[in-house]
């Protein structure tokens, strides 16, 4: 369960300051599926940085299951991250030259999770975000994009988090490819329960989602 | 992340650059080995420095002519000091107890030639029966000096090794006559090779009776050194000021005019004297040493810059400032940890191969192998703090958006 009560984020370089989101409120239950949307600059990636315990807002709270994660030390940030929540980037999702399986096994090596039950929580992600076994042992640079996204979802599965975060999945996608990633999320919601919030500024991606939240200049314009 | 994560995951981002990593290590092999080769052919310099000492005979009580000053060498008192010991000295010294045996000696360099036509510059050395035993000296063949040559002012000699081959080469020269300064000599005895460094070594000299030399080559009627052997070890001391003070009495001085020296002043002068050096020479390589660890650090601010993205990625996935922390740290300590531990192999090649060749018996001590893994590693935690500081503490937002 996700709460954001009046949330502001202020860049500030040097005399400079910028208000990317202002006054942002809204709810998102677990289980749900949600898109936020809206133009260039409008302030999502800052929106989703905090809502993914990478950042702090300026001002405003933000609760996760009931933790306030607005004030919280690098430390503390760093461990709801490990716990509760999973990323898909638009780019550079897995490490270069290293194994499919390991860029999976990743958040549980940090997490200290032991040899055995790590691969296989990584092996049980791996075949609910659809990638085939073949290329399990391959090199990060020898996958498609496609196939680096799903293997990103599955890495995003592994520590079974509340919540999934995904920014521009398809961004680097064809539309094909894209839908089949997309399907995947729509997937994980409808069948594995789990929430996720999807960013984008396409109006196709987002009709994925079951909720699509608008921002414009920081600002929460509607929901749908 | 456990130890064995940890050292995976060093393991796969060194791999992943092998040439840069390999020429990071190298700045540290270099600097190691170095440092082992030299300390160990210093070490090795002392120990034979140390050995060929004690060969020239245990218990020895050296009296020269003149002031000598420990650790500087042959001082001149200025007043024609070469002169200060006489045969009339040695009556005095036939009293004091604990003295074995007396050993004066009158040495000059000449011109020598043989009967083949070679010839070489030696030292000649005067000497009395006593010498061989003071001086631990052993005749590989023919007879030593004996009383009688001394009494009858005989024209016998008796070879050091390296003379020996120097004059004849390969036939015998027992019996044979040399020229020592115009004076025919007949050959009675050759001396066993000592062998080892080559200074003031048995080997290089010829040996004739005191009377001999005084009278007849030297025409002098002083002595350049008295050789005293003492009965005990532990009474050394106590025979050196009795011997000081019987010389000072029949002198008639207050100030010496001669100087007792005894192995240990000898081996401490020189073994200081190699120490120093042993030391420039490993600051010289320690320098090497420094410059590695600052390639090491070049290397991983440059890795921390290119690997920014991959930084903020992980950090994404849970990573805490720690474990970057660490991440980096033991990647440096990685790479100066194996350059240490080729560094002490190459060292050990180089300081073998030294000792192969003849030129001085090294000493690989576990102590300077032991300090380079520790000066090594210790070198991977110095110059690897501040670029694993700098990764742990990049943002994660701003390590994502880098690019
Ligand atoms: N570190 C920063 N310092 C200053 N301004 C920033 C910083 N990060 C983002 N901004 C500004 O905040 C605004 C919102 O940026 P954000 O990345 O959230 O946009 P976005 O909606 O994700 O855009 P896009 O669809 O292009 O990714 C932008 O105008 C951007 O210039
Ligand atoms: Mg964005």
């Amino acid at each position: 369960m996700i709460e954001i009560k009046n949330i502001t984020k202020t860049y500030r370089d040097g005399d400079i300051s910028f208000q990317a989101l202002d006054n942002v409120s809204f709810q998102i239950k677990d289980g749900e599926f949600v898109a936020i949307m809206g133009p260039s600059g409008s302030g999502k990636s800052t929106l989703m940085h905090i809502l993914g315990a990478l950042d702090t807002p300026t001002s405003g709270t933000y609760l996760l299951d009931g933790q306030d994660v607005s004030t919280l030390s690098d430390n503390e940030l760093a461990d709801i991250r490990q716990d509760k929540i999973g990323f898909v980037f638009q780019s550079f999702n897995l490490l270069p030259r290293t194994t499919v399986l390991r860029n999976v096994m990743l958040p549980l090596i940090y997490e200290g999770v032991r040899g055995e039950e790590r691969k296989r929580r990584a092996e049980v992600a791996l075949r609910a975000a659809g990638l085939d076994a073949t290329h399990w042992s391959h090199l990060s640079n020898q996958l498609s994009g496609g196939q680096i996204q799903r293997v990103a979802i599955a890495r995003a599965l592994v520590n079974n988090p509340t919540l999934i975060l995904a920014d521009e999945p398809t961004g680097n996608l064809d539309s094909k490819t894209g839908e089949i990633v997309l399907s995947t999320f729509q997937k994980l919601n409808t069948e594995h329960g789990r929430t996720i919030v999807l960013i984008t500024h396409e109006r196709e991606v987002a009709e994925y989602a079951k909720r699509i939240i608008f921002i414009k200049d920081g600002t929460l314009v509607k929901q749908l | 992340m456990n130890p064995f994560d940890l050292l995976q995951e060093t393991y796969l981002s060194l791999s992943a650059n092998k040439v840069r990593s390999a020429l990071t290590i190298l700045g540290i092999v270099i600097g190691i080995s170095s440092v082992i080769a030299m300390v160990s052919i210093g070490q090795g310099a002392k120990a034979q420095i140390q050995s060929s000492i004690e060969g020239l005979g245990s218990n020895l009580l050296t009296i020269l002519p003149g002031v000598v000053q420990p650790g500087r060498g042959i001082v001149s008192s200025g007043r024609g000091s070469a002169q200060t010991l006489e045969n009339k000295d040695l009556p005095v010294l036939d009293s004091i107890e604990g003295i074995e045996s007396v050993s004066p000696e009158l040495s000059r360099r000449f011109q020598i030639t043989a009967g083949t036509g070679n010839n070489t510059n030696t030292t000649v050395n005067g000497v009395l029966p006593t010498y061989a035993s003071v001086r631990n000296l052993t005749i590989a063949e023919g007879t030593f000096i004996s009383e009688s040559n001394i009494h009858s002012l005989g024209r016998q000699v008796v070879l050091g090794a390296t003379v020996a081959t120097d004059l004849f080469g390969d036939t015998p020269p027992l019996g044979k006559t040399i020229k020592i300064n115009k004076t025919n000599f007949r050959i009675v005895g050759l001396l066993t090779k000592k062998g080892g460094a080559g200074f003031s070594g048995p080997d290089d000299m010829v040996i004739v009776p005191l009377t001999t030399m005084q009278k007849i080559l030297a025409g002098v009627d002083y002595l350049s050194t008295i050789s005293i052997s003492v009965t005990d070890k532990n009474r050394m001391n106590e025979v050196r000021d009795a011997v000081s003070d019987a010389l000072l009495t029949r002198h008639r001085v207050a100030e010496a005019d001669f100087s007792i020296i005894s192995q240990e002043d000898i081996l401490g002068t020189l073994s200081q004297v190699v120490d120093t050096f042993t030391i420039f020479l490993a600051s010289i390589a320690g320098i090497s040493l420094v410059v590695g660890g600052i390639g090491i650090m070049n290397m991983m601010l440059t890795t921390v810059t290119e690997r920014t993205r991959e930084i903020g990625l992980r950090k994404a996935i849970g990573a805490k400032r720690r474990d970057i922390n660490r991440q980096f740290l033991v990647e440096a300590v990685a790479l100066t940890f194996i350059g240490g531990f080729l560094g002490v192999i190459l060292g050990w090649l180089i300081a073998a191969t030294v000792t192969y060749l003849g030129l001085i018996q090294t000493q690989v001590s576990l102590m300077s192998v032991l300090l380079a893994f520790g000066v090594s590693t210790a070198i991977g935690i110095i110059f690897g703090y501040y670029p694993a500081q700098r990764a742990a503490r990049l943002n994660p937002i701003d390590a994502l958006r880098y690019e």
